[in-house]
């Protein structure tokens, strides 16, 4: 393997999010705090998940194949949802920030909007998850070795980087939607962010047929990326005039 | 230690090696002095109101029955917002350091064999830890690490003795000696490692110029004038050569055990009121002077004010409690060869901004973190790095878990208003991270990858 293996994968997976990051967070001081402090929420939630499992993989018999199969299924899902749980978590404390921002700013309005945190939040909770999927393979493309010599994929690299790209985004997404359906006690849509997140790490069952796991990941991320578009007051309208670099008047600046 | 950036500890009038911290380029600012008797109404509500702050204000019993309150309450509240809105920001200012640091230090660890390498131990931990049975090692780094505590409470007693016996020729020669050691001397081996790893070749008269270079002009930035940007850089990267040393010469247990007693340690040093911290800092405040700016990174210009004049001696006072905190954990701590090094590097100092130059305050407040901090995070993260099976997870994880440390520690400053310990709350979730993922996670993660599974 190359370092061309480990730039391509490295600017696939985080080039996005590190674009996402220095146009729209970097500036903020508030914004990075609350990036790292969401990192630092999927972490714990990742920490209590893997706790689980592991007690759950000591106390079983290391030779049964398929209960082993089982456990990680049941670790997968455990762990999906107490990430979503988690996110509920950090909303909370999110909302109890902006209480106290608002209490002491001078004219009643918080330096930073509910929206603005849930988009920030979910970079936080993508890029940490990103991360923790792709460093270790980032660093193995630096040494010798064959990718799919013993038969395996020999895309390995390369989809693991577009599904850690695509997780990054969703997380981005579900970020937004979820902290909108909290916002508006709207119970479906949470419920939606968690299937669709369970769907999505579903799906990776079917890897290596990776058919059966990027496409649903990317469809999903589409539409997810659509709702959360329109949720942040975004239109087919709004869109049609940033295509045509057209000012949009009264109207806020998204992004802002 | 952590604390704000007061303005008056910077500046005497005398220039000497104590006023070293002050950028070069900071204008010309009208004095305290003048500031107070332009408005004294306006300019004392504001300074009871900013002194408000400081639980050992002595102005405050001054001037507490006069005044409006509610003018007082919503001058508050306009200090208190600017407070949390800088506070976001200083809480960056210390992140983009420390995190440097930590980058300096996992990319040597990680490609420089040499640091990884057991090649003895220091004599401060004179127990091996190559027995054969669990119940020795863990017996003898306990005793490594009480030795190691030992000679650093030693060293901070010896410092508050020598202050408050104004050897301050002596103080000052500590502090030139052990910085030259480590510009020169651990840099040329840094350097010299650096070279064999990359194979490159480099001639004695080339490197004694650059090594020359180097060092000089960190001396001067460290302990006199230079521009705050390279004196931050020269701070981030000695505390880097530190975190190496120690990295590299502290036995495995023994080093974790000594992060755990060292922030205990660090804890009742600054909080407790027998702590030879505490003394210090009551020290150089019947004193009224400031205590040695050298080695603690600060992370904004500090403006020139006049000191101590008798009237102004309440500000001056609290500010300089801060600094002569700071200054004695710095010195106390050096738990290596390089004496009294880190030892100043750990106290960051709140400044308090000139509240009669308000408008001005935003440029010049900052936090000062001490470097003793910088160094014992990296040497967290380096351990992390070089010891957790080459796994990156477990360096990520305990990197956040450092930030997110440091996070709270400012935000605990900013309703606190004190100086605090830098080091308890980073260093207790960084070790709660490094064992829980360097053995719970990284299973589970190594697991889902062989099967590309994604959560």
């Amino acid at each position: 393997m190359t370092l061309a293996v480990f730039f391509g994968c490295t600017f696939i997976a985080f080039g996005p999010a590190l674009g996402l990051f220095v146009f729209t967070i970097a500036r903020d001081p508030l914004r990075i705090i609350i990036l790292i402090a969401g990192a630092f929420f999927w972490l714990v939630s990742l920490l209590l998940s893997s706790l689980i499992w592991f007690i759950a993989v000591k106390a079983s018999d290391p030779r049964d194949e398929p209960l082993q199969k089982g456990l990680l299924i049941f670790g997968v899902m455990f762990s999906v949802l107490l990430q979503e749980a988690f996110r509920f978590l950090y909303y909370k404390l999110l909302r109890k920030a902006i209480e106290g921002l608002v209490a002491l700013s001078e004219d009643g309005c918080s330096p930073i909007s509910i929206q603005q945190m849930a988009y920030v939040a979910g970079v936080g909770f993508g890029l940490m998850s990103g991360a923790f999927s792709m460093i270790n393979l980032l660093a193995d493309t630096l040494g010798p070795g064959t990718v799919g010599i013993h038969g395996d994929s020999q895309l390995y690299f390369l989809t693991s980087a577009f599904m850690t790209m695509v997780l990054i985004f969703l997380h981005t997404f579900w970020g937004i939607l979820f902290f909108h359906g909290c916002e508006h006690r709207r119970w479906w849509e949470i419920t939606a962010v968690v299937v669709m997140h369970l769907a999505v790490s579903g799906s990776t069952f079917c890897n290596p047929l990776y058919v059966g796991s990027l496409v649903p990941s990317y469809l999903l991320m589409a539409t997810a990326a659509a709702w959360a578009y329109l949720l942040s007051g975004g239109s087919a309208q709004n869109l049609w005039r940033f295509l045509l670099c057209l000012r949009s008047g009264p109207s806020p600046q998204p992004g802002s | 230690m952590i604390t704000f950036m007061n303005n008056s500890d910077s500046e005497e009038e005398a220039c000497n090696e104590r006023t070293s911290l002050m950028s070069a380029e900071s204008p010309p600012v009208p004095s305290y002095q003048d500031g107070l008797q332009a408005s004294e109404a306006g300019e004392a509500q504001k300074r009871r109101t900013g002194s408000n702050r400081s639980p050992n204000n002595i102005a405050d019993g001054e001037m507490s029955d006069s005044g409006v309150p509610v003018r007082e309450s919503a001058l508050e509240n306009e200090e208190e917002e600017l407070t949390l809105k800088y506070g976001a920001k200083h809480v960056i200012m210390l992140f983009v350091p420390v995190t440097l640091c930590m980058i300096v230090v996992v990319a040597t660890i990680k490609s420089v064999r040499f640091y990884t390498e057991k090649n003895g131990q220091l004599i401060y931990t004179p127990f091996s830890e190559d027995t054969t049975s669990v119940g020795q090692r863990l017996l003898n780094s306990v005793l490594n690490t009480i030795i190691m505590i030992s000679v650093i409470v030693v060293m901070t007693v010896f410092l508050v003795l020598l202050y408050k016996y104004r050897c301050y020729k002596f103080i000052h020669g500590w502090l030139i000696l052990s910085s030259l050691m480590l510009l020169f001397l651990f840099t040329y081996i840094y350097l010299g490692e650096v070279l064999k790893t990359y194979n490159v070749a480099m001639d004695y008269p080339t490197l004694f110029l650059v090594i020359w270079n180097f060092g000089a002009v960190g001396m001067i930035c460290i302990h006199w004038k230079g521009p705050l940007q390279l004196q931050q850089a020269y701070l981030i990267m000695i505390s880097a050569l530190m975190a190496l040393v120690f990295i590299k010469y502290l036995p495995e247990w023994s080093a974790w055990v000594i992060l755990g007693a060292i922030s205990i340690y660090d804890l009742m040093a600054v909080l407790c009121p027998k702590g030879p911290l505490r003394m210090l800092v009551e020290t150089a405040q019947e004193r009224n002077e400031p205590i040695f700016p050298a080695l603690i990174y600060s992370s904004a210009m500090m403006w020139t004010v006049g000191m101590a004049k008798p009237d102004t001696a309440a500000r001056g006072l609290s500010q300089q409690t801060w600094d002569a905190a700071e200054d004695g954990r710095e010195n106390h701590r050096s738990p290596s060869h390089a004496d009294s090094q880190m030892s100043e590097t750990r106290s960051p100092v709140p400044t308090r901004p000139i509240t009669s130059l308000e408008e001005l305050e935003e440029e010049e407040r900052g936090v000062k973190l001490g470097l003793g901090d910088f160094i014992f995070y990296s040497v967290l993260v380096g351990k992390a790095a070089a010891t957790a099976s080459g796994d990156w997870n477990t360096t990520l994880a305990c990197f956040v878990a450092i930030l997110i440390g440091l996070c709270l520690t400012l935000l605990l400053l900013a309703v606190f208003k004190k100086a605090l310990p830098a080091l308890p709350i980073s260093i207790t979730f960084g070790l709660v991270f490094y064992f829980s993922t360097d053995n719970l996670v990284r299973p589970f993660m190594d697991t889902l990858a062989s099967h590309q599974l994604y959560i």
